[in-house]
């Protein structure tokens, strides 16, 4: 467990030293919410209609952020064959899924973060239930970030790999963002945290699915 | 004392076969140099020595442990200097060296990374972006890493290539050093000069397997051995 900490320090001190790709997802995100507030112009400061859409704006605007982040998770490691370095340290390769997911899990939270009190101020909106929220922004992130990280150990060394992590991520995290946006619809819908239990239930096992499968196959994916 | 052994050794890609029954035995503290021409199957044997691949058939035991069985055990032992620097551009000389003592459970780290850096020569770049360093500097920083948890066995695969001429002297100095250390040390090369300067024991791969082994004893002058390696290898190199 230690390793896969230590992994996750040195990318997080890599990225803040820089802050390319942080940087370049805060501008996505902000991109995305300006370009959805301009569309919705009309109906901005009607809570009834904006909750109607909150939640698609909300998620889309998560994954593809996330995605961006997701798709550097690897291909940073293969400057300087850095990959093969962590390969040949004497760690389980546990360790580097595990270090992979905790950075780019960091990564994401932070846009989410900046995002939600964005998505406040352009479309003039309450968010009553926020640790509600928070939860199911939490479960959905981590469901996302176990397969994205996975499949971007996969697509690594492929030439299409900006291409191919969307195309083969999405139907992957499919149940993720319906449940997702059905629990960020009924929270923001006021409906109570009761009513999202099942949502919350099917995030949860999902998570625990993943992580333990890509954990078994991690192995193999990044096998040459 | 044997400290490699490799036992009928095949490693196939597909229908590609670059290994072919390959058996070695090299003893602690030899140096041995590997020639061969592009695709003899050199870098691929590192490969499986380095525990980076695993074999399709045959054995291969580090210290008395199997490659396949104990990957990390052996992954403790070996330190690797190749084309690839496997280093980290957005972090200091230190942070790098200092990220990788933690990934080997490096005690002493401090002091073992101050020794180091001092070896290679970088104490004054220590805490300068590995990215703005030239390609002999991330070289020098390589070998401090390749022998940051002073390894049993260094492989070397071709590592005089892009080195500067202080990079490549300081790389003399420690395949040396490393010789009254005791530290095996197997290196790919197509430079015969270098290969023949400090080596115990040269071999000739092609086709995936050995097909001259000699001691550097045996062997006169880098003509006479230039001679040997055209005649076995004719103008594939």
């Amino acid at each position: 467990m230690k390793h896969a900490f230590y992994i996750a320090w040195k990318d997080l001190k890599a990225e803040f030293r820089t802050k390319e790709m942080l940087n370049s997802m805060i501008v996505f995100t902000l991109l995305v919410m300006i370009v959805f507030s301009f569309a919705f112009n009309e109906v901005l400061g009607d809570h009834d209609l904006i909750t109607l859409v909150a939640p698609g704006v909300l998620w889309i605007s998560f994954i593809f952020t996330g995605m961006l982040g997701l798709g550097r998770s690897f291909s940073g490691e293969s400057e300087e064959g850095c990959l093969e370095g962590l390969r040949l340290c004497p760690v389980e390769r546990t360790s580097i899924f595990t270090g992979k997911v905790v950075s780019s899990a960091v990564l994401i939270f932070m846009v989410e973060l900046v995002t939600v009190p964005l998505f406040i101020v352009l479309f003039n909106y309450t968010i009553s239930e926020l640790p509600s929220l928070a939860l199911v922004m939490l479960l959905g992130t981590l469901g996302f970030v176990f397969v994205g990280t996975l499949l971007s150990a996969l697509t690594v060394n492929t030439r299409t790999r900006e291409i191919l992590l969307p195309v083969i991520i999405f139907p992957v995290i499919t149940p993720v963002i319906l449940s997702s946006v059905t629990a960020t619809s009924k929270i923001l819908g006021g409906d109570g945290f009761a009513s999202i239990m099942g949502e919350l239930q099917l995030l949860a096992a999902y998570d625990i699915i993943f992580f333990i499968a890509a954990e078994l196959v991690f192995e193999y994916v990044i096998e040459e | 004392m044997t400290l490699i052994s490799i036992e009928h050794l095949n490693k196939s890609f597909g229908p590609s076969q670059v290994i072919v029954d390959l058996s070695l035995e090299v003893v602690e503290g030899e140096l041995l140099t590997i020639f061969g021409p592009n695709g003899a199957g050199k870098t691929t044997l590192l490969k499986i020595l380095s525990t980076l691949l695993s074999s399709t058939s045959g054995s291969v035991v580090v210290d008395g442990f199997d490659v396949r069985k104990s990957p990390v055990e052996v992954r403790r032992r070996i330190g690797v200097i190749s084309h690839d620097t496997y280093l980290y551009r957005d972090l200091t000389a230190v942070e790098n060296l200092v990220f990788y003592a933690r990934m080997y459970d490096l005690s002493n780290r401090a002091e073992r990374v101050r020794e180091v850096i001092r070896l290679v020569g970088l104490e004054y770049y220590k805490d300068d972006r590995v990215a703005t360093f030239s390609r002999g500097m991330k070289q020098r920083l390589s070998i401090a890493r390749a022998i940051l948890h002073e390894p049993k066995i260094l492989l070397l695969d071709e590592p005089y290539t892009g080195l500067d001429l202080h990079a490549s002297s300081i790389l003399d100095r420690i395949i040396q050093e490393f010789d009254s250390r005791g530290v095996t040390r197997i290196m790919v090369s197509h430079d015969i000069e270098h290969g023949l300067r400090f080596s115990d024991r040269l071999l000739i791969m092609k086709d995936g397997g050995f097909v001259h082994d000699v001691r550097r004893s045996e062997i006169g002058s880098v003509e006479e051995y230039r001679a040997i390696y055209e005649e076995l290898v004719g103008d594939r190199s």
